[in-house]
């Protein structure tokens, strides 16, 4: 008897998936597609006025196996993700967790200062921010009336 | 051990389950499942999933494993380049009679759900003597 299992395969679900992948496909196309890197680990980045954000998932990883550098507009985050390594001698049923290690170059959208980085893990995600240099922080124009 | 370099992969979508209250993407969160001679482990990584955010239903057999992730910007944030999308997570298992489903432990940790599944006393392992003919 086994321990566990996954639900059945259901026809209608699996119908009613690949109507939601179609949809995405045609999401996808219209602009809204991730570029692909093929490097690990898949990184947003987003901006606001005074930062510059890089974020990556990466659960189970500790803040003592990641290293990052930021050298000019390059940042570079090299790491390893580890297997629990206490558990030997045990069976797996399933193995899709994977574990490794990664280097990897982000070219980041705008120049930085390098003396305003942070780093911070939280929940298996990595945040880092980055401050922009005063020169390209937006300015607010006032506009005087004749 | 050789050392082995990590590839990027595209989280799997969660087949459509009825409609949803929350909008937005559902995953499949990546298992490791193994068996220890007294439990069944299971791992899931659902990153930006924090402890208060998961939740655990188990009806008679079906367990369900369910975690929200907050929104993925900070307010006032453009994104600027997406490699990866981000989402709910859902996923479901049904538990055979030799689990204990009243001794079931988990914790979060560093987005990483664990499942303590303890095994029924008669569904432990024994050691079979071979006898010398």
């Amino acid at each position: 008897m086994p321990l566990f299992w996954e639900p059945e395969w259901d026809p209608f679900r699996e119908f009613e998936q690949l109507r939601r992948r179609i949809d995405r496909i045609f999401q996808e196309e219209l602009g809204l597609r991730p570029w692909w890197t093929g490097v690990y680990p898949p990184v947003n980045i987003s901006e606001d006025d005074e930062h510059v954000y890089v974020r990556a998932e990466l659960p189970g990883v500790k803040p003592e196996d990641l290293e990052i550098h930021l050298q000019d507009r390059s940042l570079i985050l090299r790491g390893e993700r580890k297997a629990p390594s206490a558990e030997k001698g045990v069976n797996y049923h399933r193995r899709e967790r994977e574990s490794g290690f990664f280097r990897r170059v982000v070219t980041l959208p705008r120049p930085v200062d390098p003396d305003k980085v942070e780093a911070r893990c939280q929940d298996g995600i990595l945040t880092i921010t980055l401050a922009k240099p005063e020169e390209v922080k937006p300015r607010k124009i006032a506009v005087k009336s004749a | 051990m050789t050392e082995k370099e990590l590839t990027p992969k595209v989280k799997a979508e969660a087949p459509a389950k009825g409609e949803r209250v929350r909008p937005g993407r559902v995953f499949l969160p990546a298992v490791d499942i193994y068996e220890t001679p007294e439990a069944l482990i299971l791992m899931a990584d659902m990153p930006g999933v924090s402890g208060d955010r998961v939740t655990l239903d188990l009806k008679d057999s079906l367990l369900i494993i369910q975690g929200e992730t907050a929104p993925p910007l900070g307010p006032g944030e453009t994104m600027v380049s997406q490699e990866y999308y981000t989402g709910d997570y859902y996923r479901e298992f049904q538990l055979g009679e030799l689990i204990d489903k009243n001794r079931i432990e988990a914790t979060m940790h560093d987005g990483v759900l664990t499942l303590v599944l303890p095994k029924a006393e008669r569904a432990r392992p024994r050691k079979i003597e071979v006898k010398a003919g």
